[in-house]
């Protein structure tokens, strides 16, 4: 059984490593989460919201043309489809739903590849609070698009310059905005990354995605469950999401896709699951990429969204446990993914999302099965990256 | 812990608790920084293990400790250091940290080699009471390391009982919502909280930490508790002082005291 315990933890990963000025903020969110997600008022608002606003249920599409290409049946979950163009905004409409409940005046948030940036950044707009996104200078170069849609959206780009001046460097920057206003502030975390109970809420958030993956199974093929499951891994938001109501059905193979960089061993990577031991980052247990002596190491994935040094917990619990496999992916992989993806089936998939596409040439898997993949995101924000590297 | 206890017994007013980060300026620096500090009668000395990541810091802090990194400091070299200079220097020693690094050194070798090289007791921001509570109590007990938790503007007063209860030396009462190095006058709504925190007569001393910078917040801040403790400004002096080290920090801890 995949649960998660009372403290939050799956397995031996989870919890909340946080310093005290953080407790009373994390401690309110904990007692109040579990009760708002199970109250009606608050599912009709979120459930409207998703609908109206997101544009929810988001298709399954049968691939016909990428089936071929690899003899079997694929089908495409289109996260791409959502309001802001990736599955971040299913985490920003509940949180935001949570701020108002908890009567919170401001909002931050980190941002990688700026798609849960602008996923926040709208959802303050739609619901007139003020936003602060903290994005690493790096990132900042890579997804001008989405900083420019942030700041039109009214939000304020905050660049962080510490460290790789990446994702783990943004969500530091947020952190210390979190303890220095722990009054007003409610901090969005895009990921399933985090202090107990963030990890948690979030995969409840984005656990939409795999409830209509079984609907809309069931409607195409008569059965509800695929034999496999394939969704990209940065913090782990979409694979939480896609994985969440198939955890417990053993018959579905969960695969997890990290990004790899230039290659597992060659030092600039994000492979957390083979790279990473056991150790406390952003306030979780969890595995991440470190020194003998704890330091964190900066990570390197072309995507900004899988360039991050840790893994959510549930990964963690599910990948060491052998629930789920983890697959890794280069930076030419995704990219040539990507550029095949885009002419077969006429859709341009973001940068973190084509390292899943990527991992059908490294799984085995029968003719007859049936092969989900999580299409996170749309590639217009990746676009300067995709024309640069086309030749 | 003894030493931590007696200098708490033995004083009751004005201590002066001294942050450095260990590394910094250079690799070395560690002995003569101790040495000077003890010798300039600060109270309390607190060493900090540089962390990549250190979440409750400001860029003072964040910087040096990047800079200690790049100069090669590390958990077991600075062990060796410590043991060195504390055969000379009888200040009470603090270790404070992230706790990702007692983890990766392994929990129990870390204690037993805090011990070892004479640490008084730590401060780890994000080891969380409950998970202290339950997993590490009875290894700080083994090893006379006393645990050092924070209490801030929004502990509740139920927890600052606990946290008196858990604690050992002293409390660290972080004087607002607020990382490190943010150095402002110390405010009203400040002094309120701090004779708030007074008025609960708990079994422990506290010492105010965050944003003390100068003579002016540090005698402030000691009205209201036992002593205060400074980091960030500290830093800055080292940063901004001659090659003479032991000039710098002399003429520094004279300027917090005044005298
Ligand atoms: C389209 C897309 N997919 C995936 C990710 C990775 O995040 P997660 O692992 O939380 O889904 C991102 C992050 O920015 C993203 O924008």
């Amino acid at each position: 059984m995949i649960s998660i315990s009372e403290e939050g933890y799956y397995g031996r990963f989870g919890g909340a490593f946080i310093p005290e000025m953080l407790h009373p903020n994390v401690e309110e969110i904990r007692k109040t989460y579990v009760e708002m997600i199970q109250d009606e008022v608050f599912q009709k608002q979120f459930r409207q919201l998703l609908r109206d606003y997101v544009g929810r249920p988001t298709p399954l599409f049968l691939a016909e043309r990428l089936s071929e290409k690899y003899q079997t049946n694929i089908y495409l979950k289109r996260e791409d489809l959502c309001h802001t163009g990736a599955h971040k905004v299913n985490n920003t409409i509940g949180q935001i739903l949570l701020a108002q409940r908890l009567g919170k005046k401001r909002i931050i948030a980190e941002t990688g590849a700026g798609q849960h940036g602008v996923a926040t950044a709208t959802v303050c707009a739609l619901m007139g609070l003020p936003c602060v996104v903290y994005m690493g200078a790096v990132d900042i170069e890579r997804q001008q698009p989405n900083v420019s849609r942030m700041k039109m959206l009214g939000a304020e780009v905050r660049p962080a310059t510490s460290g790789s001046q990446t994702l783990k460097d943004a969500t530091n920057e947020a952190i210390r905005d979190w303890i220095n206003h722990p009054e007003d502030t409610h901090y969005i975390i895009g990921s399933v990354v985090g202090p107990h109970p963030y990890p948690d809420m979030v995969a409840r958030f984005q656990s939409v995605i795999s409830e209509e993956i079984k609907w809309q199974l069931e409607a195409a093929t008569g059965k509800s469950n695929p034999d496999l499951i394939i969704a990209c891994v940065g913090g782990g938001s979409n694979a939480a999401g896609a994985f969440y109501h198939y955890l417990n059905e053993k018959e579905v193979r969960l695969i997890a896709v990290e990004a790899s960089g230039l290659g597992v061993d060659s030092g600039e990577s994000a492979a957390t699951s083979v790279l990473g031991t056991e150790g406390i980052i952003h306030g979780s247990r969890t595995l991440l990429m470190q020194t003998p002596d704890g330091q964190i190491i900066e990570p390197y994935s072309i995507s900004a969204g899988l360039d991050y040094p840790g893994i959510g917990p549930m990964h963690a619990h599910l990948i060491q446990s052998g629930r789920a496999e983890a697959v890794h992916i280069t930076d030419q992989e995704a990219l040539n993914a990507a550029y095949d993806l885009s002419k077969r089936e006429g859709i341009i998939p973001a940068l973190e999302t084509a390292h899943a596409f990527a991992a059908l040439d490294k799984i085995e898997y029968k003719k007859t099965d049936v092969i989900v993949i999580n299409l996170s995101g749309r590639g217009d924000k990746d676009l300067d990256t995709y024309i640069k590297h086309l030749g | 812990m003894s030493r931590l206890k007696n200098t708490f017994s033995n004083k009751k007013a004005n201590l002066l608790n001294v942050y450095f980060t260990a590394g910094f300026p250079a690799l070395e620096d560690t002995e003569t920084i101790i040495r000077s500090l003890a010798e300039s009668g600060v109270d309390v000395i607190e060493v900090g293990m540089p962390y990549s990541d250190p979440m409750a810091d400001g860029p003072t802090i964040q910087q040096s400790g990047m800079k200690a990194l790049e100069n090669g400091m590390s958990v077991s070299v600075l062990f060796d250091q410590l043991k060195k200079i504390r055969k000379e220097v009888e200040t009470p020693l603090i270790l404070m940290g992230y706790f990702n690094q007692m983890m990766q050194f392994g929990e129990t070798d870390f204690l037993a080699r805090c011990q070892e090289v004479g640490i008084d007791g730590l401060i780890l921001p994000d080891l969380p009471l409950s998970v202290y509570e339950n997993e590490y109590q009875d290894l700080f007990k083994q090893y006379d390391l006393a645990p050092i938790f924070l209490i801030t503007p929004q502990t509740s007063e139920e927890r600052i009982r606990k946290i008196d209860q858990l604690s050992q030396g002293f409390i660290y009462v972080v004087s607002s919502a607020a990382i490190t190095g943010n150095s402002k006058e110390i405010s009203p709504e400040q002094v309120a909280y701090f004779e708030r925190i007074e008025k609960m007569n708990l079994r422990l001393p506290r010492m105010i930490g965050f944003g003390i910078s100068d003579h002016q917040s540090f005698s402030t801040a000691c009205q209201y508790a036992d002593g205060a403790i400074i980091g960030s400004a500290f830093i800055r002096a080292l940063e901004n002082g001659n090659d003479d080290l032991n000039h710098t920090i002399k003429t520094f801890v004279k300027g917090i005291r005044n005298n």
